[in-house]
Order: structure tokens, then C-alpha cells, then sequence
């Protein structure tokens, strides 16, 4: 019996020839990763540790991102707790707003990690990087801080489900489509504990933006990772990005999975997860007269410039409705100044959007864009759970940029081709 | 080691946000956590728990986010141990990681009603329903996940190897 990526390559940084679904092991890890809000939790459990040193100050990486610009005081005091410890340890990835992002967006735009290798980190949305052909999940703090002292981590190796992509998915459909869709179909527990490996001549019409939009997604149907192959686009993504020397491994033909969807791209529609669940998917066609007061555009889902352009596409000689909330934020610093670049951020601003520096804040209701009772959000962020973005008696609504964009504009969920796109 | 304790029931998908909202995840110390404990969801509950009680729910408890705060509010809230028929994973090693004991086990988390009165022994896995005299037999840890526990976390399991 063979063996999936994932499990090759968690099989490699055991130190082992084989591992089996259900097996038990220790892995050395690549890259650990931490934020401003489980960061501090990570740094005090560590300071229990007798061992105080951290295993490699080049492959840990601390970015303040949630609760930044500083949203209080106790956040700032998150922060300052974050950044005294890389100080202290001398950590080389510590990123200082004005030169930070969104972690999942700015750790692979920065090449600090590369197809084959393994990460973890103390955010749910680690398991990004699966784009890459990387092994990348999330953890808890605690696994954060061990493994930022030891440089491993212990894995119950996952078992997958293979996911088959096929053809090219129709003009204002993007991988924020596909993975709602995924979702829709196997539920928020679908993948529970296992891999979701992408396969198929699909792939080749999804831009790098489209896969780190699905595989950011992975943890939304309970998957410990999800992860693509390593094609052209991806060794041009890395070359653009990293000097790290990259690893590509293959699915063993003999390998063995749980489950096997096919997905005919060419057949998905703009998607919409319905509160409060992301599984709670229709197309738009299906949604009937939703109205709504907000739209967010942005996050470590949708917030790189494919997602940038798409929405502008949309809102370009166009206005939001009279009301309405739009927010745009670029995921990272360089993202912000491409769109600058680009003409995007004008092409939001004239339409009445705002523009915000990159930050978590309004995905997760932390700030710059809460929700009040009984307002509801059309957003291209990753969770809909009740309170997610405010208020318990809110509403959240995911979709893709495109039709985030397009709802701004007509005040309730629309696709661009009601507005003649 | 055992659990004694009131029960606090839930459906399936209980997820990190409703257990520990986003807005209070600018504090970390435990106590202020559990203040907030499971707000969206059962805002009564704060009120109603009593030190050893035990949270039972039905699939993918602790889904979402990965934040240990949830675990950490869900301990310093006072309950002894939570049984679900899944949990979600990143919630599952934060528990155990943390020293929370939690316990998979589908027909307990069917035969078990809010306020019922339920011991657990965590060496041999069994749940007792006292109020409904039934018995259940949950998923036992793996040997080295039981040494966690014992240990009361994963930091503590580190320093002593």
C-alpha cells in the first residue's frame, strides 16, 4: 500500500520509510508560527520550560496581525509581550507593522516556506500553505511553544480524501467558489482529522491565489491539512518569492484514501455559505433577496491581489449602494502597494469603499468593521459562526470577492452578471 | 483519577467563538476567560456551573479557530471534562495539551441530558449516567496522550522526559 503526499512527506521529517493512516509519530518541523493573540499564551508556557532557548531562530516566525494596529491597550500589552520575545531570542521573522500582512498571506509571499516542507502553526488557517505542497496545519498554543523550543512536533498521521479537480471554472467562479462548494457537499466535519489532497488537470486553470484560498479553507470542512501538487506555477511562485530549496513529493499511485470527490470546475457557480455554518452553501441564483449593510473584502482567504483585481473588476465606474458598508483590506504591505500601483485602491475609493491597512480585525469581530444586531455581511472571509463578526444577532455571508463586490453595489447577495459583467 | 459532575449540554459544531468570542481574546489570563465562558451560546452558564461539572455535546465540538483560550476558559470555567461524539482536532490536542480530559464517545453524548449526574474513570475510559443508572464505555487514550494527562499538560510532560 502506498502512501499519500501528506503522509510521504511527514514519513521524511520522521526520519522514516513509511508511516501508515493512524500511526503515531514525531516530525521535525520547518517553520512554527505564532500571532499576536496566541503567541503571548505560547511565550508564557514556554517560559515553563526548563529548556529557555529556541531550536532555530531563522525558522520561527512571530507576526503581530489580529489586534493590530494595536485595537486597546490589552492588546497592545499582546503585542509588546510578542515582540520582546523575539528581541530577546532573535527571532529573523518577526514582523513590525509596515512590514507585515496577514500571517498566511505574508509567509509565503516572504518564501519562508517551500513545497515539502512541514509547519506548524498557532492559527487554525496554518494549513494555507498546503498551496505550496507543503505539510502545514494548525495548532494550539501550547504545541506552538514546545515545538518552538524542540523544533518537532507529534502527528497522528492523517488518512485523506482525494479530491479530483477537472476542467475550468466559468468567468467570476474562483477557488473561493470551489471550496464552498467542497464544503457544501461534505459538511464542516467532512474532512475531520484528515487530508484533503487536491488532484487533477483542474488544477492548472486555478491561479496560486485560488489554491491558497482553498487550501486556507481545508480547516472549515475539520481537516488537519489540505495540499495541492507542485506544478510549474508553483516552482514559478517560488522562485519568484524564496531562495529555500523546495522538495516536491508525490501521492504513491497505490495510495490508499477514505473518500474520492470529483469536481467538474467548469460546472461550480458563484457560491454563497449561508449563516452560520460554512457548509450551509447555495449559488447565488439560489439565494433569493438577501439584503445587506456590509461587505468585507479581504483577510488571509481573499485578501492577495487576484482577489484585489477581481473585486475592483467589479466595482470599476461603479458605486455602493447608497448605505452601505464596504471594506477593503489588502492582506499584506506589498499587496496594499501593488494595488496602489495597479489603480485598485482608487478604483475603491471612487466607488465608496474604504481602505484599510492589512489586519485580522474585522474577520474574527475584533475590530475596524463589527457587526451591529441584526446587520448582516456579505464577506470573503473564512467563518460565519453566530457572533463571528459581532454582535450574536449578526449575520455573516461567505462568498468570493467577485460577488462580494457585486453585492456592494446592488445591496444585497448578487453576482457580477447582474450587473452586466 | 475521576470526574464528578453536573452536566451542560450541546448539539452538534460548538465552535471556538461561541465557547470564547474573539472580542475577549485580548486577555489571556485564564480566569478573566472563563468569565466569558461560552457567552454566545448559553449565556447563562458562567451562572449555573459549579466546579467539576461536565460539558457533553454532539459532533465536531470545538471546531474553528485554534485558539487555547477555549480549552483554557472551558478548564478555569471549572469543568472537569468534556465528552463529545467528535471534537474537532485543533480543540482535541489544545485539551489534552493543556491537561482538560476529554472523552470521545458517541453513545454517551446520546444517552446523556442536560443536568444529569455523571462520574467518569478516566484509567478504564467509563462513563456512569447516575441519574439514569446507564454505562458507557468511552475511547481511551493512547499511551502516551495518558502521559500528558497524568502530567496535567504537555509542558510539564516535556520537563520531565
Amino acid at each position: 500500500m502506498g502512501m499519500t503526499m501528506t503522509q510521504k512527506i511527514l514519513a521524511a521529517h520522521a526520519g522514516l520509510e513509511k508511516v501508515v493512516a493512524g500511526q503515531l509519530i514525531e516530525a521535525n518541523l520547518d517553520l512554527v508560527l505564532a500571532n499576536d493573540i496566541t503567541g503571548p499564551v505560547a511565550i508564557h508556557e514556554v517560559e515553563k520550560l526548563k529548556k529557555k532557548t529556541v531550536f532555530d531562530k531563522d525558522k520561527i516566525a512571530l507576526v503581530p496581525d489580529h489586534f493590530t494596529p494595536n485595537k486597546d491597550i490589552k492588546s497592545a500589552e499582546h503585542c509588546k509581550c510578542v515582540r520582546n520575545y523575539a528581541k530577546e531570542h532573535d527571532i529573523t521573522n518577526y514582523f513590525e507593522i509596515g512590514e507585515m500582512g496577514i500571517e498566511h498571506a505574508l509567509l509565503p509571499e516572504k518564501g519562508l516556506i517551500v513545497a515539502g516542507e512541514t509547519c506548524i502553526g498557532a492559527d487554525s488557517h496554518t494549513c494555507t500553505y498546503g498551496a505550496l505542497g507543503a505539510f502545514s496545519t494548525g495548532v494550539g498554543s501550547t504545541d506552538m511553544g514546545a515545538g518552538m523550543i524542540t523544533g518537532k512536533a507529534w502527528f497522528k498521521v492523517p488518512s485523506a480524501i482525494k479530491i479530483v479537480l477537472t476542467g475550468k471554472p466559468q468567468k467570476w467562479v474562483s477557488g473561493k467558489d470551489v471550496i464552498l462548494h467542497i464544503i457544501g457537499m461534505i459538511g464542516v466535519d467532512g474532512a475531520l482529522y484528515k487530508s484533503m489532497e487536491f488532484v487533477g488537470e483542474g488544477i492548472q486553470n486555478l491561479t496560486m491565489d485560488d489554491r491558497f484560498t482553498i487550501a486556507n479553507m481545508a480547516i472549515e470542512a475539520g481537516a488537519k491539512n489540505g495540499i495541492f501538487p507542485v506544478d510549474e506555477l508553483t516552482i514559478a511562485y517560488m522562485k519568484e518569492h524564496s531562495t529555500k530549496e523546495y522538495t516536491v513529493y508525490e501521492a504513491d499511485e497505490d495510495a490508499e484514501y477514505d473518500q474520492v470527490i470529483n469536481i467538474e470546475l467548469g460546472e461550480l457557480e458563484p457560491t454563497v455559505a449561508f449563516p452560520h455554518l460554512p457548509e450551509n452553501t447555495k449559488t447565488v441564483k439560489e439565494s433569493g433577496e438577501v439584503k445587506i449593510d456590509q461587505v468585507v473584502i479581504g483577510s488571509c482567504t481573499n485578501g492577495r491581489i487576484g482577489d484585489l483585481r477581481m473585486a475592483a473588476k467589479v466595482l470599476e465606474g461603479r458605486h455602493v449602494a447608497k448605505g452601505m458598508r464596504a471594506i477593503v483590506f489588502p492582506a499584506t504591505q506589498k499587496i496594499y502597494l501593488q494595488a496602489i500601483e495597479e489603480g485598485l485602491i482608487q478604483t475603491f475609493i471612487k466607488a465608496g469603499a474604504i481602505v484599510s491597512t492589512p489586519t485580522c480585525g474585522p474577520c474574527l469581530g475584533g475590530h475596524m468593521g463589527i457587526l451591529a444586531a441584526g446587520e448582516r455581511a456579505v464577506s470573503t472571509t473564512n467563518r460565519n459562526f453566530v457572533g463571528r463578526m459581532g454582535h450574536v444577532d449578526s449575520e455573516v455571508y461567505l462568498a468570493s470577492p467577485a460577488v462580494a463586490a457585486a453585492s456592494a453595489v446592488t445591496g444585497k447577495i448578487s453576482e457580477p452578471s447582474e450587473l452586466g459583467l | 483519577m475521576r470526574a464528578h459532575g453536573t452536566v451542560h449540554k450541546y448539539g452538534d459544531n460548538v465552535d471556538t467563538d461561541v465557547i470564547i468570542p474573539a472580542r475577549y481574546l485580548n486577555s489571556s489570563d485564564p480566569k478573566e476567560l472563563a468569565k466569558s465562558c461560552m457567552e454566545d451560546i448559553d449565556p447563562e452558564f458562567t451562572k449555573r456551573v459549579k466546579q467539576g461539572d461536565i460539558i457533553v455535546a454532539n459532533k465536531n465540538f470545538g471546531c474553528g479557530s485554534s485558539r487555547e483560550h477555549a480549552p483554557i476558559a472551558i478548564k478555569a470555567a471549572g469543568i472537569s471534562c468534556v465528552i463529545a461524539e467528535t471534537f474537532a482536532r485543533i480543540f482535541y490536542r489544545n485539551a489534552i495539551n493543556i491537561g482538560l480530559p476529554i472523552i470521545e464517545c458517541v453513545e454517551a453524548a446520546k444517552g446523556i441530558d442536560a443536568g444529569d449526574e455523571v462520574e467518569i474513570d478516566f484509567d478504564s475510559g467509563k462513563i456512569y449516567n447516575k441519574t439514569k443508572g446507564t454505562e458507557f464505555q468511552g475511547q481511551a487514550f493512547p499511551e502516551f496522550m495518558q502521559k500528558i494527562i497524568k502530567a496535567e499538560g504537555l509542558i510539564n510532560y516535556i520537563n520531565e522526559q
